[in-house]
């Protein structure tokens, strides 16, 4: 490149490799069946059918799609904790969970340069930045919670396998199936929310940043800046080189 | 047990003779239990054993903050049985509501069979025990609640707490919960509770309790709430007679719509049932004629911890703590939707704001490139 200046060096950088792709879209689509699902368990929609009961069956299979959407989401969900200690660099557990003071140094960066607005230099990591992480921890806990839950509230109307028994202890834990059900819908809400912000992020990062966020999830890439490499910032739980 | 003091108490069997009952009432009583007991064929003869032989079981029967109507409820379990033998006769050695003692007699009466009896009794406790202000809420013979709980609850063997009062507080632990309404289990240590929760609970299900306890000599098995797992394992909604409803996806809109009228299911108008556990819909009430459901009302949840401030009767979602009785999960979901709707396009308007020169830093450098294929 002639201009070395105004014109960055990028690398090509397999963020995500495709198992975590696999995850990330089977998990989207999981969420979006179990939320619509889910909202019409919670409120169904006025049928205008002549039918015998006997000749359908819409609330049952609604429930049966939103059941088999759960098993998903939860295997799914055990096999990304799995991914977080043998996958490469950018999906691991420590991406996460804060484990050094750059971590909380990252966060104030972003923090000041994505939502204050303010200038600043640093670049950011290359997988997940420090706060994205961080949100993305909290957000496996509603996974956790939505599961418990979920699964808690199904346990004693499975027949069958011992899998779903497993969970047969929440609802004394939250004094029956009342609150368990209003907590298990409050905690779809945070779905929708982060679904939202989560969106809008990818879009912003891409826009500010052109290193191809939008598109990283379709093929793994990432493009970036020669210097981040020099200055070992690619992850935020690892010391700088500098 | 104890057999030189049982010994002078007549068995069960005896009872029913004196009542005048013939063996094969009896026998149909036995059956009955063994029935809603979920035993099977072969422990009828179990019950029969038990019932022949074994002494009354020496009970006490407290209450305290309540309405009677588990007494009531009990009393009028379908088989006459149960009214005139179990009750009359379980030997209630004290109880306000059906003694015929009162005052320094009553009080007697319970001092005797507390030490005749000494952890051989079982205690039947109705009613929530309030422990504000000292306990003056609920006083007896210048004692408060919690004093009478504690003192007969020392020899008991086992203790049954009678309906939503006893078990979980009912209305009176509503919020706020004025007198501080206190569930049983939550005020005695170190003894098997049992929680025989509903308002009231079923009477033939109370029944079955305690004739589980005489023919077994031990409680019925508990689930993790510690209620009979017999009668509590299910869901009302797991045998209700409208599920295939539920399921087609047919529900009553309003109690007068065609729907309504049609029997279809009632989830719409706030029945509880899928979330209550109670055996309404397979052993109903009164004499077996009908459950609520089958009235065309939904199902309270009336067997459920909190029920009067978890629900809505008439509807399925219920309040979004903090934000008033009116709102809803999802009032209050659209509302955060909009406005992070709101922040996010602000963020975006900002973006375009503050970090121009680095937006167009990016598409110079994007530009330049461009260029440079071209030459
Ligand atoms: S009426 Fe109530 S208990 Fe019966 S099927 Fe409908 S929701 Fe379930
Ligand atoms: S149907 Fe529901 S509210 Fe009615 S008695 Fe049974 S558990 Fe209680």
């Amino acid at each position: 490149m002639a201009n070395g200046k105004s014109v960055h060096k990028l690398r090509r950088v397999y963020v995500w490799e495709q198992p975590v792709r696999i995850y990330h879209w089977l998990n989207a689509l999981v969420i979006l069946v179990l939320i619509a699902t889910g909202f019409y368990i919670a409120d169904p929609l006025a049928l205008q059918s002549s039918k015998e009961a006997s000749q359908q069956f819409t609330m049952g299979w609604v429930r049966m799609i939103h059941f088999i959407a759960s098993y998903i989401f939860f295997f799914n969900f055990l096999f990304r904790i799995y991914w977080g200690f043998v996958g490469n660099k950018y999906a691991n557990w420590k991406q996460f969970i804060p484990t050094s003071r750059r971590f909380f140094r990252e966060m104030w960066q972003v923090f000041k340069m994505d939502i204050l607005m303010l200038r600043g230099k640093e670049h950011m990591s290359v997988g997940h930045n420090a706060m994205a992480g961080f949100i993305y921890f909290f957000t496996f806990l509603a996974f956790l919670v939505q599961c418990v839950t979920g699964f808690g509230l199904y346990a004693s109307m499975s027949t069958g396998w011992w899998f779903p028994k497993l969970f047969a202890w929440v609802p004394a834990m939250f004094g029956g199936d009342f609150f368990l059900r209003q907590v298990h819908h409050w905690t779809m809400w945070f779905f929708i929310l982060f679904t939202v912000i989560h969106v809008y992020l990818v879009f912003y990062h891409d826009y500010v940043e052109g290193r191809g966020e939008i598109s990283s999830m379709g093929g793994g890439w990432k493009f970036i800046e020669e210097d981040v490499f020099e200055k070992g910032m690619d992850v935020p739980n690892e010391p700088t080189k500098s | 047990m104890d057999n030189a003091t049982m010994q002078k108490s007549p068995t069960y069997l005896e009872e029913f003779k004196r009542k005048g009952y013939s063996r094969k009432d009896f026998l149909k009583f036995c059956t009955l239990m063994a029935a809603y007991l979920g035993l099977e064929n072969s422990s009828v003869g179990q019950v029969v054993q038990a019932l022949s032989n074994k002494p009354r079981l020496p009970v006490i029967w407290l209450h305290f903050q309540e309405c009677t109507c588990c007494s009531e409820s009990f009393i009028r379990s379908s088989h006459p049985i149960v009214a005139d033998v179990l009750l009359d006769q379980i030997s209630l050695d004290y109880t306000e509501t059906l003694m015929a003692a009162s005052g320094h007699q009553a009080e007697e009466a319970m001092k005797n069979t507390m030490t005749k009896y000494k952890g051989e009794y079982i205690l039947c406790v109705e009613g929530s025990v309030p422990t504000a202000a000292d306990g003056v809420y609920c006083m007896i013979g210048g004692k408060t609640s919690l004093q009478i709980l504690e003192e007969a609850a020392e020899g008991a063997k086992a203790i049954i707490a009678w309906g939503s009062c006893a078990s979980n507080g009912c209305v009176q632990a509503a919020k706020p919960n004025p007198t501080s309404a206190t569930p049983i289990h939550k005020l005695v240590k170190g003894k098997p509770v049992i929680k025989v929760p509903g308002c009231p609970p079923i009477g033939e299900v109370m029944a079955g309790v305690i004739v589980h306890v005489v023919t077994f000599g031990r409680l019925p098995e508990l689930d993790g709430l510690g209620r009979p797992k017999a009668f509590y394992s299910k869901r009302v909604h797991d045998t209700c007679y409208r599920r295939p409803y539920y399921d087609a996806g047919l529900y009553v809109e309003s109690f007068d719509d065609e729907n309504a009228k049609k029997g279809y299911c009632l989830y719409k108008v706030g029945c509880k049932g899928p979330s209550t556990y109670n055996a309404c819909g397979v052993t109903k009430w009164n004499n077996g004629v009908s459950f609520p459901i089958q009235s065309g009302h939904g199902c309270f949840g009336c067997s459920e911890e909190n029920y009067w401030d978890n629900g809505r009767i008439y509807q399925r979602a219920s309040a979004f703590p903090g934000f008033g009785i009116e709102s809803t999960a999802d009032m209050v979901g659209k509302v955060a939707l909009g406005v992070t709707a709101g922040a996010l396009a602000a963020h975006a308007v900002m973006t375009n704001v503050r970090k121009k020169k680095l937006i167009k830093g990016l598409e110079k450098e994007g530009k330049e490139s461009e260029k440079e294929l071209k030459d």
